[in-house]
């Protein structure tokens, strides 16, 4: 029986072999991707151009300014003198942030009373504003800390007047909150998701639009013998992904890797097959490449989205959060992200684990139930 | 092999294919016995494709049965495989592999034991004038290697019955005659090869010829009981300028049957031609066209088949 299973391997490999662009595609989309999401994915906010109204002109308000400017989030580009030139710049796109100190400001500080900070934040990218303002925040809180032996209540925007409570942030296995750790491992997985899924329908699809699945279903050959020969391969290209792209991960991006590589290996290996598993589904649904390639464009993006790659499952409505049971991506996130940040082993990953061996399971059945050799 | 001497190659009853609403194939009855080569004719979409298909067990048959080489193609789908070869119009060997990696693939598929493989490789290479080519990309072959490549692999494994669906469309006239002098070659040796094409000098290279339209077998013979029996009337050839002038005069003759263009003249079916054939001189004159006497000439096949189709299109049209 591993006669023609061996031969089918051994063509699948020459043929990946004879094209010369093969190697090209698996890894240059692979790396650059990886720099792209390494670099550009990130929620961090620098350099957000501010406006600034300083209708006190006094040592204090000057003080809460150069806060601002210390910290690099914010850059001045422009010192308004009045209340228009401050909406037109915010209007014209010039600041995204304008800081409005009122006249009094320091009178007010100096007295105790409460003093305004008004903060008008362009609103059109909804997260950038909402971290910039909580940056705001911190500086204003800094600045008023330092108001010493003076009773201060600074009130800036909607952000909560500063009270008693400290608050000491003691975050775990990301001490520094660094985004890319939380990013790269979850690039691995989506980026591996992506190749393996539309390599292994276009695999088949081809064959089949080319004529040659029409010869290979007069043989013969069993169908469980044509799908693990061309899945195997597929399956091996996924595995090189992940080594490859964790690697680069670890040495490149500095991302720690403190869990075990065997439970990792584990999930690899269950992550691929539901992949492998989901791009022959894909390809018993296409007859033509185009239509392979429509299929996995529309199915990819929601399986991007719905995984907790970037957005919390748990915020999203239910109906979705049923959807994300489906999407083997979701489970390999949390499996990579434990496995590198938290060094968890099966004990706390079994329930990830036995999802994906599920999704394995059914979807490579459905797809050798629904590959009969016919072409009805 | 179980067939025995009694047991056609292929037998096909009352098979039947719908796609949706439409009929491929309509209650065809089929055989072929051992060792014959069947040329199936029919114009395009007629259902040879699809007949073949399901005797190959790539398409379930809505309704009626066949076996071929004694085995159910429903009930045994996996032995008619392994006593079949099949070779589409479009080639289908891998491009980006070798002469020789395909014919090893093959061979690997259909399990041809590796002492019998180096011999029947070599056979399948002389077969198709590859000597010395065997490390070329298939893709760079021409169309008549290509082809005759593609049934020496569609014979490594020696089945007993070969399919072969439109093999020489597209290739050139040369080509064509070789493959065919091959085709005789392997039926030589008792192989029963059931033959699609729409090039009516093929089916004259056939020991029957099976006619098939719409989804039905209109008419099954050798090629000469074709000619001699199904011709209702009388065929005669008629010179005459301009030609589709003269057949739209023609069609207008009750006389005439059929009437058809064949190169640079007519080839006209009447009822009775010593009575008939006289007077279609005057009547194209007439209209302004120039015609020669008629000539009494023995029927093509091609001829038969133009009024068979014919028939069948009038039939239809009636009910």
């Amino acid at each position: 029986m591993f006669e023609r299973l061996s031969v089918m391997l051994m063509k699948e490999f020459l043929q990946l072999r004879r094209d010369r662009w093969m190697m090209f595609r698996l890894i240059v989309p692979l790396i650059i991707q990886m720099v792209v999401f390494g670099y550009a994915a990130t929620f961090t906010v620098h350099h957000v151009a501010t406006a600034v109204l300083d209708l006190d002109q006094s040592q204090a308000s000057r003080s809460l300014i150069s806060h601002f400017v210390a910290t690099s989030r914010f850059d001045i580009v422009d010192m308004a003198e009045n209340r228009k030139q401050i909406t037109s710049d915010i209007v014209d796109d010039r600041a995204v942030v304008a800081l409005v100190i009122n006249a009094g400001f320091s009178r007010n500080l100096e007295n105790g009373r409460s003093a305004p900070l008004q903060v008008i934040i362009d609103g059109t990218n909804s997260n950038t504003a909402l971290i910039a303002l909580g940056y705001i925040g911190q500086i204003t809180a800094q600045f008023s800390s330092e108001q010493e032996g003076r009773p201060v209540a600074l009130r800036v925007g909607s952000v909560s007047p500063v009270t008693g409570i400290k608050l000491e942030p003691l975050p775990w296995f990301n001490e520094g909150l660094n985004e890319r750790w939380f990013f790269i491992p979850g690039v691995i997985g989506t980026l591996t998701l992506l190749q393996v899924v539309s390599l292994t329908a276009f695999a088949v699809v081809r064959e089949r639009e080319v004529g040659t699945l029409e010869q290979i279903m007069v043989s013969p050959i069993r169908p469980f013998e044509f799908i693990l020969g061309k899945t195997v391969p597929f399956f091996l290209i996924g595995f090189g992904d992940i080594a490859l792209v964790s690697a680069f991960g670890i040495l490149w991006f500095h991302v720690p890797f403190i869990g075990s590589p065997l439970v990792m290996l584990a999930g690899a290996a269950l992550f691929l097959m539901a992949a492998v598993g989901m791009g022959l589904l894909l390809s018993t649904f296409s007859r033509t490449q185009q239509q392979a390639f429509a299929l996995n464009f529309f199915l990819l993006n929601p399986f991007f989205i719905l995984s907790g790659f970037a957005f919390p499952i748990a915020a999203m409505p239910k109906a979705l959060q049923w959807f994300t049971l489906i999407n083997p991506l979701r489970y390999f996130l949390v499996i990579i992200r434990a496995v590198f940040l938290k060094g968890v082993g099966v004990d706390v990953l079994w329930p990830q684990l036995l999802a994906l061996a599920l999704l394995a399971a059914v979807m490579l059945t459905i797809s050798v139930l629904r590959f009969t050799k016919s072409l009805d | 092999m179980n067939a025995t001497g009694d047991i056609p190659a292929v037998l096909a009853e009352g098979l039947t294919k719908k796609f949706g609403n439409f009929t491929a194939v309509d209650h065809l009855d089929l055989r072929i016995e051992k060792g014959q080569v069947v040329g199936f004719i029919g114009p395009n979409g007629a259902g040879k494709s699809t007949t073949i298909r399901m005797l190959c067990g790539l398409l379930m048959p809505t309704a009626g049965r066949a076996s071929v080489a004694g085995f159910d193609v429903g009930r045994e789908p996996e032995a008619v495989r392994e006593h079949i070869g099949y070779m589409s119009q479009k080639f289908s060997l891998y491009g980006d592999m070798t002469v020789r990696e395909n014919l090893r693939f093959f061979g690997g598929i259909y399990r041809v034991r590796r002492e019998d493989f180096v011999e029947r490789m070599r056979f399948a290479i002389s077969m198709a004038g590859l000597e010395g080519r065997e490390n070329a990309l298939v893709r760079t072959l021409a169309g008549g290697w290509k082809q005759r490549l593609a049934l020496g692999c569609a014979i490594l494994h020696r089945p007993p019955v070969l399919f072969l669906d439109e093999p020489t469309s597209g290739v050139e006239p040369e080509a064509r005659r070789q493959f065919w002098d091959l085709i005789h070659e392997l039926a030589a040796d008792r192989v029963t090869i059931l033959v699609s094409t729409h090039y009516m000098d093929e089916a004259e290279y056939c020991n029957r010829v099976a006619l098939i339209d719409r989804g039905k077998l209109v008419a099954m013979g050798t090629p000469s009981e074709l000619r001699g029996h199904r011709l209702s009337g009388e065929l005669y050839e008629l010179r005459c300028a301009p030609l589709g002038g003269a057949l739209k005069v023609l069609a207008g003759v009750p006389s005439v049957i059929e009437a058809a263009i064949f190169g640079d003249r007519l080839h006209v079916v009447l009822t009775d031609g010593e009575r008939n054939a006289p007077e279609l001189v005057s009547i194209l004159g007439d209209h302004g066209v120039q015609a020669e006497a008629p000539r009494r000439i023995t029927p093509s096949l091609e001829d038969v088949f133009v009024q068979l189709v014919a028939r069948g299109t009038e039939q239809r049209t009636m009910t």
